[in-house]
């Protein structure tokens, strides 16, 4: 079973096929980008509940590069997969009407989604940095792509947060092969364990975790995202915010902390109070916002904090909480800015002080808003109310009552934000509110109501994946962070 | 030594991308900063009269282990050197398109988005 390198090599592929082929035949980029999404999405769930390394070009670890599938990446390809295609259906139309090149757009966010896959599969420090900067440039280029003036400022500004923090990361890769002489993660854990501390060492670890904490948008480095995650055409929000920040941040800060570095109190307690940080600070931010896509882009920091809050407490009830909060964000945080991305397809506003009523107008896309806000706040039967359940209950297990309080609150300003967007936009009128245009307004197309359906079904009933608890289906993901350095390097390298 | 030297000229880059106001320099910056670290990759595989890591016919392997330069870091740089050339032409690019748009270099009066 070698299906792990087309995972990389089919939208690449695909990304340099599209633009030779599309300059006569119009319909090609959303044929090919629909097709090649969905393909993807197929062999991401047939990767399930299997393990193994692949070693390209057949040479053996530590030599050679390889690519490792175990839970965690498994549950990532997946992820990015489905958000993909969800985002590439709800691409044809939407592209189509409100921007102009459709054969640069599908190369990009294919090229994007190739290298968040290289980035969640690689088991090699350097390739683990090639692979996101091929992912990260095509999404400077992304939100960039309407060369509106806004739209152009808040990709510079993405462009040198980002820049700064890739050459950080690259600088201590480069320290740390200079101590170890290897790049493979799991040789360099081992050797890490033999050789005596050294603060180099310490070094590299602070250059490498700051800089992927840039990339997954945590307070102290957020800056960029609440501007670059509205000025992208919708489709490529819901990506950058579903998928992105947790492929190319989260995602590569639990690698390195759980398999190469080593968990211990001091890095739990830096998580933990980082994330409350982002929990805080990003809530109340975002209840101040009146621009929809503004206040989802900084109910993301919010909810990365969470995340990073349950990752941080380090036992597997913990553990489990933030993974499964990690795979319920990315599916109502896409919901909600495709959602976005409809009503300004249809009102061609953002503003909820100028919207109003929609439920009459446009009955399934404030249904599926409903849902994904209902859910994003935790109302019980939803997925979103079982995974904060989760992580409130890990911080009073593991005897931090202060870090439950934390979420609980961070949980309660996220129902006001959200009941505000519902009672703006969907269900009550604006201060603003326009009756001339409001009688124009019209359900968006089919094509763009599939996928809205879709998330929110999945919203309502991935609440069931949770059944049987550490050992249920989240199982080996927890097993793979819970596991530690030791399990990781005997699974890559053999004993 | 020489690699606190290296260590020195990324900081100059960086004290040109967060400190300077033209985006010309802030580019400036980048490009030093890459520089940086690409020099710091070459330095660690740089041995003195080092030969080239190519084993020729009936050369002694261990003789050859001592004195041949790590090759990994200059294909390690190579692959930098071009995300550098991709970044630096999409950074360019960006902000021709900002010049277009705003009339300036200057990054405090590019500020249309805000909350």
């Amino acid at each position: 079973m070698n299906i792990l390198p087309v995972f990389v090599a089919l939208p690449f592929g695909v990304a340099f096929f599209i633009p030779m082929v599309s300059r006569k035949l119009k319909w090609v980029p959303d044929v090919l980008g629909n097709i090649t999404t969905f393909i993807l999405l197929i062999l991401s769930l047939m990767t399930m509940n299997q393990e193994f390394v692949y070693h390209i070009g057949g040479w053996k670890p530590p030599i050679g590069i390889v690519f490792v599938l175990d839970g965690l990446s498994c549950l990532l390809l997946i992820i990015i997969n489905l958000i993909g295609f969800m985002a590439t259906l709800f691409s044809v139309e939407y592209i189509e009407k409100r921007y102009t090149s459709k054969l640069r757009y599908y190369s990009l966010f294919l090229l994007m989604i190739g290298g968040m896959n290289g980035t969640v599969l690689s088991g090699d420090l350097f390739n683990l940095f090639v692979f996101m900067e091929i992912s990260a440039i095509s999404s400077y280029a992304l939100v960039g792509f309407g060369c509106d003036a806004r739209e152009l400022e808040a990709s510079f500004k993405y462009l040198v947060m980002g820049n700064v923090a890739s050459l950080f990361i690259l600088y201590a890769v480069a320290l740390l092969y200079g101590k170890t002489g290897s790049l493979n993660i799991a040789d360099v854990a081992r050797i890490l364990r033999e050789i005596p501390y050294d603060n180099l060492i310490g070094f590299a670890f602070v250059l490498l975790i700051g800089g992927y904490m840039v990339k997954a948008a945590l307070v102290p480095f957020h800056a960029w995202l609440p501007d670059a995650h509205p000025s992208a055409p919708a489709p490529i929000s819901a990506m950058l915010s579903g998928v992105v920040i947790k492929a190319l941040g989260t995602y590569v800060i639990t690698r390195l902390i759980f398999n190469l570095f080593g968990f211990n109190q001091i890095i739990s307690n830096l998580l933990i109070y980082i994330g409350i940080i982002s929990m805080i600070s990003g809530v109340c931010l975002a209840i101040l916002q009146s621009d929809l896509k503004r206040l989802l882009a900084y109910s993301s920091i919010e909810q990365m904090g969470f995340i990073i809050v349950g990752l941080g407490l380090g036992t597997p009830l913990g553990i489990l909480g933030g993974i499964f909060h990690l795979f319920n964000h990315s599916l109502f945080k896409s919901l909600l800015f495709l959602d976005s991305g409809a009503i300004e397809y249809e009102t061609g506003t953002r503003d909820l002080n100028k919207m109003g009523l929609l439920y009459k107008k446009m009955p399934i896309t404030s249904f599926s808003t409903l849902i994904g806000s209902l859910s994003i706040s935790g109302i019980p039967p939803l997925n979103g109310f079982w995974s904060k359940l989760i992580i409130i209950l890990a911080a009073i297990k593991a005897g931090r009552p202060i870090v439950a309080l934390w979420a609980v609150i961070g949980s309660i300003l996220t129902l006001s934000l959200f009941i505000k967007v519902c009672r703006y936009s969907l269900y009550g009128k604006g201060e603003k509110f326009d009756e001339e245009k409001f009688k124009n307004y019209k359900e968006v197309g089919n094509l763009m109501i599939v996928p809205l359906i879709v998330l929110s079904i999945l919203c309502i009933f991935t609440g069931l994946l949770l059944i049987g608890g550490e050992n249920g289906i989240f199982g080996p993901v927890v097993d793979v962070i819970n596991g530690g350095v030791l399990q990781y390097i005997n699974k890559v390298l053999g004993s | 030594m020489i690699y606190y030297l290296c260590f020195v000229v990324f900081l100059i880059g960086l004290y040109g991308v967060t400190c300077k106001k033209n985006i010309v320099k802030i580019i400036i910056g980048f490009t030093l900063m890459e520089y940086a670290v690409n020099l710091f990759l070459i330095l660690l595989g740089y041995r003195k009269e080092g030969i080239p890591p190519i084993l020729s016919k009936g050369q002694d392997i261990f003789e050859f282990s001592k004195k041949a330069v790590d090759p990994l870091p200059q294909a390690l740089v190579l692959t930098s050197i071009v995300i550098g050339l991709g970044v630096l032409s999409l950074m360019v690019a960006i902000a021709i398109r900002l010049y277009q748009r705003y009339g300036t270099f200057d990054i405090t009066e590019i500020k249309k988005l805000k909350g």
